[in-house]
């Protein structure tokens, strides 16, 4: 089944064509990978789908609803949400704030019951602390659950952004370079979360630069050149593109 | 930890409890009430200013309109229009909270230096509009106002305003440990990422604007009631930097440093007039050394310290 659809997608920054003419599909369920050289449109593809960006022309299709120039909040409603390359932590708060804010959407927002601090807020934060925890767990930081974020180290942040994105119940993912900066131990670490976070039935798209990452977890593979699709389809497929190889190596 | 934070926010408010009752032992005559009174009115300021500069992350130079609003709206309506003190402090707040609503969204758009410059701006016009509308407001001379019947004393008054400071500190820390608390603290943080996991930045951003304005508002009314005067000077450019120096002073994103700023920023003048010509210099330079030397604010930087002393 299709969750979303690309049509004609494209962006110009001052006369730039970063994404141009780009269409394709991802279909719910899987792991879907955008690979490219950099500088090919990746994160800002990311950032088109997402909403944080308003694209030039073209349409996106999210669950069968036209979604072009929604703002990201308004997707997020929807279950759409995303991690960051250069991270993006709330460093004024400690781990599990961080994955409670993530919980946002799920909460009891009134404003006078959160300023008379009625039971049901506490209530609410009391179970959201609990789900929060163990999403923490799930990415393997609970002990840093009560950790102010400035003192965590950059691997951790790095998954405690999936924790929190996991905490908006999103129905599809999009990871912006999870392993970027990450040493080899941690790079298997973050490839383990993202297959647990698509067995629960989450469609994940990855932007990655680890190819062997990429080669090993994705079921489709999308690639990127100039703002456009160079070619896509299977690990394989990919792999043996002679126009992939020639963008990479530059033949 | 969790229990950390419970125990910090009823202890703190316990300690603010035992403050306000045993002070008054203290005070031996009517201008050292006059003072604590004060540091009541501009603490309450102060905490919903840092909610909106501590936790929000948003600058504003111009709440001294605010409370000027709150004043000005309540003093016209009581001795213009003969309303009831209280409805006229209600009126004025709604008054004061839609306005600052509406001129919210494309003020709260800018960043930085812009947003300084406009909430700058609009304090500006606001303190323009009270010096000139003399007809209405009496124009630099100021204006009389009655007090409220019911409050016979300056004792009444140190246990009102005592009052109404814990029920600020109390409502100030249950939204703090709300999901809208986490939600402001959260567009402190990182606008792009409070935002794809749903939160509505502009809207918190609004709010806030709105609700740190109608508690300078409600202070301006009881501030007017009180002192039964007031002049344009409470919406000046001086007032409203002197509220920013206070919460930031206190530490931002403290709600107790807000009142501790406050408190001392109220008294530290009254301990320097034997100084006199040079009263503003040291001011200034105990401002400066404080900052330089704790920059995070008082309160934020001493409990880091006895945070790492425990360690």
């Amino acid at each position: 089944m299709t969750l979303l659809k690309v049509n004609n997608l494209s962006i110009e920054f001052g006369g730039v064509r970063a994404i141009d003419d780009l269409s394709f599909t991802i279909n719910s369920g899987t792991i879907h990978s955008i690979i490219g050289p950099n500088g090919a449109g990746k994160t800002t593809l990311f950032n088109l789908i997402t909403g944080v960006y308003t694209p030039t022309s073209g349409t996106i299709l999210y669950d069968d609803e036209g979604v072009t120039g929604f703002k990201s909040y308004e997707l997020a409603a929807r279950g759409m949400s995303r991690t960051f390359q250069n991270l993006q932590i709330f460093f004024n708060m400690t781990a599990i704030e961080n994955v409670m804010v993530g919980a946002h959407l799920h909460l009891n927002r009134g404003f006078l019951a959160s300023f008379f601090g009625l039971p049901s807020i506490k209530a609410g934060d009391r179970h959201c602390r609990e789900t929060c925890l163990e999403l923490l767990d799930f990415v393997g930081l609970k002990k840093y659950a009560d950790i102010d974020t400035e003192s965590m180290p950059y691997g951790a942040l790095k998954r405690l952004e999936i924790a929190r994105a996991l905490a908006s119940k999103p129905k599809i993912l999009l990871l912006d370079e999870p392993a970027a900066g990450l040493n080899p131990a941690e790079s298997r670490e973050i490839d383990k979360v993202i297959k647990k976070v698509a067995e629960r039935g989450i469609t994940v798209v990855l932007v990655e630069h680890d190819m062997k990452m990429v080669m090993e977890i994705s079921d489709h593979i999308l690639v990127l050149d100039y703002g456009r699709k160079l070619t896509e389809g299977t690990a394989l497929e990919v792999r043996n593109n002679p126009d992939v190889i020639a963008a990479y190596l530059g033949g | 930890m969790m229990m950390n934070l419970k125990s910090a926010k009823t202890g703190g408010i316990l300690v603010l409890c035992a403050v306000i009752a045993i002070l008054p032992a203290f005070l031996s005559n009517a201008f050292q009430y006059e003072i604590a009174i004060l540091i009541g009115f501009n603490a309450i300021v102060c905490i919903g200013l840092n909610l909106l500069i501590g936790y929000g992350g948003q600058i504003s130079l111009g709440h001294g309109a605010f409370v000027g609003l709150g004043a000005y709206g309540s003093a016209i309506l009581t001795m213009n229009q003969g309303w009831d003190p209280l409805l006229s402090m209600v009126i004025a707040a709604i008054f004061t909270g839609i306005l600052a609503f509406v001129i919210a969204r494309p003020i709260l758009k800018l960043k930085g230096h812009y947003l300084a410059m406009a909430t700058l701006g609009m304090g500006i016009i606001i303190s323009i509009v009270i010096n000139t509308e003399d007809q209405l407001t009496g124009g630099p001379d100021g204006m009389y106002v009655d007090g409220l019947s019911f409050m016979a004393t300056q004792i009444y008054w140190y246990w009102l305003v005592g009052a109404l400071l814990v029920f600020s500190v109390w409502a100030s820390l249950n939204l703090i440990h709300s999901p809208i608390g986490r939600a402001l603290r959260a567009v402190h943080g990182s606008e792009v990422a409070a935002e794809v996991v749903g939160v509505d930045t502009t809207q918190y951003k609004v709010l806030i604007f709105v609700v740190s304005a109608v508690f300078a508002s409600i202070v301006g009314s009881f501030g007017v009631y009180y002192s039964n005067f007031v002049t344009p000077d409470i919406a000046g450019f001086f007032h409203s930097i002197e509220l920013v120096v206070m919460v930031v002073f206190g530490g931002m994103a403290s709600t107790f440093g807000a009142v501790i700023g406050a408190a001392i920023l109220t008294t530290l003048p009254q301990f320097l007039t034997f100084l006199h010509d040079y009263e503003h210099l040291v001011f200034g330079l105990i401002l400066m050394l404080t900052m330089i030397f704790l920059p995070k604010g008082l309160v934020p930087s001493i409990a880091g310290l006895l945070k790492k002393g425990d360690k």
